[in-house]
């Protein structure tokens, strides 16, 4: 029996971590860059909810909704943000660059498809029966090496996922500037299975999710998860250059939030909501108050 | 027949795959019968058929996949066919392999030892000639070893960078270099040349040898070199000493990166003089760090030259190509300049 609220409260922990980032980037209490998950909650929770305890995430600049997914606490994700000792990674990292038990993150585009390939090839020749998970983006299919990762994945046989959140936009520019032909047929060329949503309802991705994971793990070879999504903020801190009436339509319309609100109790939402919104505001002022990195952290 | 540094490299790797199962060697045309382009892996992939990995031509994914090998617990070995092509996976030995350890606040280890052979002189050409290790030196968390003709400084030195390691080592051969008789230690005493090896000055496995000749008087020149023109450098010592009675110094280090300083710079305080000779481009190369160190390190010091290959590309005409790099006899032209 899937527990929809449980769902929900990723969801809602990943959002309202990423709008008090974006609100208190304003008032300078973050430095460096970030780049908000606000929109794609539902994929990182549907993908995440589906593995098991030894299975690795590798992802990219856009990994706080990962992270958070993967049971990852606040108060190092906001520390880390703030540069702080008490980091996820000592401050050292910052936004894009995290490792906490299985997961990994790095922000540059493209190169983590080869290493999550790497990863499930090691977890295969130890036979450990763990899956890799690599999470990119639209605009990453313009990075050559995720082909020559593929080629190899599929030559290989290893327990891959591959999961593609297609939010429509590179920055900002529209993918239809940026991918030629099929995205599918992209990655069926090379003989992977290609699974493709177009949804942001948390309860129709996860079977869907579970389903590729299992056959993965059971043939111990790749597939592709494409998960057709809607990024509701900028890329990264205020650069949003489309019009507000299509960001306002996809917050109407693809809000992974609303679509499973509408389908539980009002009242343990509200309990639901306070609790989180407790957690986030403990969270931040604990990262607030935590000390910065001395100069010896630095070698 | 004579053993060479391809041999003892061969030997290395293969040791290296007996001592430790979670070692892996990826790379192109590596198995048997073929052995790779350079024969570095011969026999390997017949002994351990489950643990060789021969790839498509796609070193940036390669670079890749093998960070994910080490960073999930294996030891892989991955040989890129020539020096030339490691500008393919640059992105991933510059921001990930060799970032992962230190971003992640040291939580992760990544033993990863990238082998690749640089270096001219079989008229290949500008782009399977080049001697690249520059540009990789420097750069934090990443080790940049070159072996030399000696058993504990080839073979030895690669098995246990292998087995041993944590972080990932840039690993540079030479073409040439490969075709070099080994020199054992029982041998060395039958020299002219006087030979003492040293532990690492920064990290013990990364051995330094100094020559010096045998009952002369006291050098009044430093050399230092690495890799193959270690060897050219060798030479060269031995004829400035016969035919122009003039005594020097020569250091040659493993360890390219980190920079280590102090066997050079004991040697310089000896002799007020230092030559670099290296065989990829003069300018901004390890040459000029190594005079700037020395510089800043004995103030006054003036007598400092750097011979290197010349900044162009490397011909692929034999007359050209040799005018290009750096030979014995511009070793010892530049030296008498110096005294």
């Amino acid at each position: 029996m899937i527990d929809e609220l449980s769902l929900y409260r990723t969801m809602y922990r990943i959002r309202r971590f990423e709008e008090t980032v974006l609100d208190e980037f304003k008032r300078g209490v973050f430095s460096g860059t970030t780049h908000t998950y606000l929109g794609q909650e539902a994929n990182a929770t549907a993908v995440i909810r589906s593995l098991q305890e030894n299975d690795i995430i590798v992802t990219n600049h856009r990994c706080h909704g990962h992270f958070l997914a993967y049971g990852g606490e606040m108060r190092p994700l906001f520390a880390e943000l703030m540069g702080k000792a008490t980091g996820v990674c000592g401050g050292r990292g910052g936004s894009q660059h995290l490792h906490w038990r299985n997961f990994y993150s790095n922000g540059v585009q493209g190169g983590i498809v080869p290493i999550a390939t790497g990863m499930a090839l090691a977890e295969k020749h130890k036979g450990s029966r763990a899956i890799a998970v690599v999470f990119i983006g639209d605009g990453t299919l313009g990075e050559g090496v995720i082909y020559e990762a593929t080629n190899m994945a599929s030559l290989w046989s290893v327990p891959l996922l591959i999961v593609l959140e297609n939010n429509h936009i590179a920055q900002t520019t529209p993918s239809q500037l940026t991918v030629a032909g099929s995205m599918s047929e992209r990655f069926k060329a090379f003989g992977l299975g290609v699974n493709e949503l177009d949804s942001s309802d948390v309860m129709q991705l996860l079977p869907v999710a579970q389903q590729a994971i299992s056959e993965i793990r059971a043939s111990n070879h790749p597939q592709v998860l494409i998960l057709n999504t809607a990024r509701f903020g900028p890329h990264s801190k205020g650069d949003d250059t489309r019009p507000e009436t299509e960001v306002a339509q996809l917050k109407a319309t693809r809000d992974p939030l609303k679509i499973s609100a509408a389908r539980l109790c009002k009242t343990e939402l509200v309990v639901l909501h306070t609790e989180v919104d407790a957690e986030v505001r403990s969270a931040f002022a604990g990262a607030l108050s935590d000390p910065f990195p001395t100069a010896e952290a630095l070698s | 027949m004579k053993r060479t540094v391809l041999d003892s490299l061969n030997d290395g790797l293969l040791a290296a795959m007996l001592q430790d199962d979670s070692v892996l060697l990826l790379g192109e045309d590596i198995l048997d019968p073929y052995g790779g382009a350079f024969k570095a892996t011969r026999g390997i992939s017949t002994a351990f058929p489950e643990r060789v990995i021969t790839t498509p031509i796609s070193e940036a994914g390669l670079g890749g996949i093998c960070a994910g090998l080490a960073l999930r617990g294996l030891r892989p070995v991955l040989e890129i066919m020539f020096g030339d092509f490691t500008t393919l996976l640059a992105d991933q030995i510059i921001n990930h392999i060799s970032k992962f350890c230190w971003m992640y606040n040291n939580s992760v280890t990544l033993p990863l030892v990238i082998r690749t052979p640089m270096g001219g002189r079989r008229g290949y050409g500008p782009t399977h000639s080049q001697t690249l290790e520059k540009l990789y030196l420097g750069v934090p968390g990443l080790t940049v070893v070159a072996p030399l003709a000696y058993e504990e400084g080839a073979g030895k030195m690669l098995q246990r960078i292998i087995c041993e390691s944590e972080e990932p080592v840039l690993f540079i051969e030479n073409k040439l270099q490969y075709l070099l008789p080994l020199q054992l230690q029982g041998e060395m005493k039958e020299l002219d040349q006087e030979i003492s090896y040293s532990a690492g000055d920064l990290d013990k496995r990364y051995p330094i040898y100094r020559f010096t000749l045998k009952g002369a008087p006291v050098a009044v020149v430093t050399l230092t070199a690495y890799g193959y023109m270690a060897d050219l450098a060798r030479q060269a010592q031995i004829k400035l000493a016969y035919d122009y009675e003039i005594f020097t110094e020569l250091i040659t280090p493993t360890l390219l990166s980190p920079f280590e300083l102090s066997s050079v710079l004991d040697s310089v305080k000896r002799t007020g003089r230092l030559l670099t000779i290296e065989e990829g481009t003069r300018t901004l190369g390890w040459g000029a760090e190594v005079s700037a160190r020395v510089a800043e390190a004995i103030p006054g010091l003036s007598c400092m030259r750097r011979l290197a290959a010349q900044d162009t590309p490397v011909p692929a005409s034999p007359a050209l190509e040799k005018v290009a790099l750096p030979q014995v006899d511009d070793i010892i032209a530049s030296v008498r300049k110096m005294v």
